[in-house]
């Protein structure tokens, strides 16, 4: 055991951090589910990219640093606590990319692992369906071969980042005879597919965070099928292992709250303004609680990182990963929230508001993490059935 | 960075894990409740013929000279086992401890299994004082290491039978006297991180009984039709401890690296062990309970003997709240 950083990672965080000082932008980027905010976000993978930190784990081949998942963890940590803005390519750099490098062939991974790790095409995910959530095999949007195209007939809905995305990656029933689990097939979609249509649907923030899509004989290519016919729910069981586990929600995006909510409780007690009320004391063990969360986080993640690196699988112990970070991430804004008192509801423009608004704006995003991804009630019963063996 | 443990460091666990099996039964605990001791006869023995007893004593002094990386996993199995014994106590503390202060006379002894090292810091009480031939003991700015004929004990019965536990009265004088100063209060706070971090991965260890013996329990037991573990509001209790308990596990081998390698943040590394891990052996013990309803309620089930010991090391060494105040104050709040 040796839990200190080798020179190498520490050199190589030391380059992220002076890259991230020199090109975070200083005024914060519009919400990533606007229009013209998508396109800024788009702007800033690009210049991520240019410099090859937009996929450090990654082959060089594809745009990245082959790096180890140590450091991609550093990247990570270094990323949230300079404040960089939020990833609008994670859907596709974290969930379908894994995805693609596990199933894709060589022409499938030449086509779309460059451009998405470029920001050149961004990728929603559509799953859900307006009777499909948690139940995911229960979907029912057809896709029906017609000589080398499938034709798809349905509906997908809560797709994020769907109303801006350039492609969407799917899972169809293909076997309509077939029952729950066999028979769908994953596929990858272009936004602009004739036959399909997207509305953009608000968020809980009010902005177009979500969108439905609607397909009426949409036309989608066999060459787009990600993993066989047939294959789709163990391609996104391994999707959405990376979805619960380490892939999408590292370490790093719980400290750096975790580490400004203290900051916030030594500001708050300090200032003692006597129009807010003073800090409530007994929030300081919750802030503590918070911190140390994210710390167990960090240490659970990095144990986990290594026992990959020595050839380990990611099984269903990603749901303990899942419930453990979704509802941190709530507990940390909630009590940030409660320090912030009467200003915590004033919104990032209001001229009392509390560090621009962030900690409702963040409370607001982290309230989905329970919900998404399977709900952590689904997690809870994965994690007693497959975990600990109890009976279905 | 390489977050695992060494082949060797594994098996040395199993070992110990398949002389527990054996020797530690939990009708061996209970017995241990009755008996004279309220330790299992002849299983300290084993363990300092196995090495594991004199692990953390330098080798110069007759000791296996390894850490607390090594201990950690040994720690573990001990509280998934209830093991009653001076692990923590005698292991973990008091042979470092008497290596740290330059003392060798007791520590030979010690770590060659002829004597057993009472220990008196970090807490009023001295577990099996009864039966120590030497009790370290703290008086002001002073370490003293204070022979048995010299020390009066009062039995303070604890809520596990097997925690024999006495409040000492003693004089200081110069015969007994290990060290004084600065370098003695260091010593006893490092002493303290040490008995700390080993309760902690005790607790770990008795909380994954705890939920092992109750996945055993849900899923054989039936109401209503159904084996109860089928339905969802047992699972998530149950989920609920196996979470608290596996975010905890992580936190007690990085304290233990920490304090095997001195390093700077080893107090508040300690402090998130043992915390995560107080509140977690706390939530599998009332998960278990309500999970078993009345049958982990009686005296002649085996539940309460992990139960209590988990109690009874979640507060010592520093409650949950004690150690989540010192990480806050080393945060500047």
């Amino acid at each position: 055991m040796d839990l200190t950083f080798t020179e190498a990672e520490e050199s190589f965080r030391h380059d992220i951090r002076s890259w991230l000082q020199q090109h975070v932008p200083a005024k914060s980027l519009r919400s990533m589910d606007t229009a013209d905010g998508f396109e800024q976000h788009r702007g800033w993978e690009k210049e991520l990219h240019a410099d090859r930190w937009s996929v450090v784990s990654w082959p060089e081949k594809y745009g990245g640093r082959d790096c180890t998942l140590i450091e991609w963890l550093i990247f990570e940590e270094e990323y949230y606590r300079c404040g960089a803005p939020g990833r609008v390519s994670a859907n596709g750099v974290t969930l379908l990319g894994p995805t693609i490098f596990g199933f894709g062939t060589e022409e499938q991974k030449d086509r779309f692992l460059p451009k998405m790790a470029s920001g050149e095409e961004i990728w929603a995910q559509g799953w859900s369906e307006p009777n499909a959530g948690s139940d995911l095999a229960g979907l029912k949007t057809k896709a029906v071969r017609d000589g080398d195209h499938f034709v798809v007939n349905g509906q997908k809905t809560w797709c994020s980042r769907g109303a801006f995305a350039d492609w969407i990656f799917c899972i169809f029933r293909t076997d309509p005879e077939a029952q729950r689990h066999k028979g769908l097939t994953y596929f990858l979609v272009p936004a602009d597919t004739p036959g399909m249509e997207r509305n953009p649907v608000g968020r809980l923030d009010g902005e177009p965070g979500f969108a439905e899509l609607f397909f009426e004989d949409a036309s989608v290519h066999e060459s787009m099928i990600l993993g066989g016919e047939g294959q789709g729910w163990n391609v996104a069981m391994a999707t959405a292992s990376s979805e619960r586990g380490l892939n999408l929600r590292s370490p790093g995006r719980f400290m750096a709250p975790a580490e400004r909510a203290v900051e916030l409780f030594q500001r708050m007690s300090e200032a003692r303004d006597e129009r807010v009320g003073g800090v409530d004391p007994t929030l300081r063990d919750q802030i503590i609680r918070n911190w140390m969360n994210a710390q167990a986080y960090r240490w659970f993640t990095f144990s986990t990182a290594s026992r990959l690196m020595g050839g380990g699988h990611m099984g269903p112990e990603a749901s303990l990963m899942k419930v453990f970070w979704s509802e941190m991430d709530v507990e940390i804004h909630a009590t940030a929230l409660r320090l912030a008192g009467a200003q915590g509801e004033l919104m990032g423009d209001a001229p009392d508001a509390v560090d621009d608004g962030t900690w409702m704006d963040g409370y607001q995003f982290a309230l989905s993490g329970p919900i998404y991804a399977g709900t952590n009630e689904i997690q809870r019963n994965i994690i007693a059935e497959r975990v600990l063996g109890l009976p279905r | 960075m390489q977050f695992a443990f060494t082949e060797d460091q594994l098996l040395f666990r199993d070992t110990v894990r398949d002389l527990l099996a054996n020797e530690c039964k939990p009708e061996a605990v209970r017995a241990a409740w009755q008996n004279s001791t309220g330790r299992v006869p002849g299983l300290w023995d084993k363990l300092v013929d196995m090495g594991v007893a004199a692990l953390t004593a330098p080798e110069a002094a007759g000791g296996m000279g390894m850490n607390e990386v090594d201990l950690v996993l040994l720690q573990e199995e001990a509280g998934r086992a209830a093991l009653p014994e001076v692990l923590i106590e005698h292991t973990a503390v008091a042979l470092p401890l008497l290596a740290e202060l330059g003392e060798s006379a007791w520590l030979a002894k010690a770590a060659a299994g002829e004597v057993i090292v009472g220990v008196g810091v970090g807490s009023p009480y001295v577990l099996y004082a009864d039966q120590a031939d030497v009790l370290l003991l703290v008086h002001e700015d002073e370490v003293h290491a204070v022979p048995a004929a010299d020390v009066k004990l009062t039995a303070q019965r604890s809520v596990d039978y097997s925690r024999r536990l006495f409040s000492v009265a003693w004089t200081p004088s110069d015969a007994t006297l290990l060290a004084k100063g600065p370098a003695a209060q260091q010593a006893v706070v490092d002493a303290c991180d040490r008995g700390a971090l080993a309760a902690a991965a005790q607790c770990v260890g008795i909380a994954q009984t705890l939920i092992e013996v109750t996945v055993d329990y849900v899923g054989q037991r039936e109401q209503f039709g159904k084996v109860v573990g089928s339905y969802q509001a047992v699972k998530h209790q149950v989920a609920n401890a196996l979470l608290a308990t596996e975010f905890a596990r992580p936190l007690a081998h990085v304290a233990a690296y920490a304090v095997a390698n001195s390093t700077p943040h080893r107090g508040r590394d300690v402090s998130l062990a043992k915390a995560a891990a107080s509140d977690a052996v706390d939530k599998a013990a009332r998960m278990a309970l309500q999970c078993h309803g009345a049958i982990g309620y009686t005296f002649e089930y085996d539940l309460h003997l992990w139960m209590k010991r988990g109690w009874a090391l979640a507060a010592s060494w520093g409650d949950a709240s004690f150690h989540r105040d010192r990480i806050g104050r080393s945060l500047g709040i």
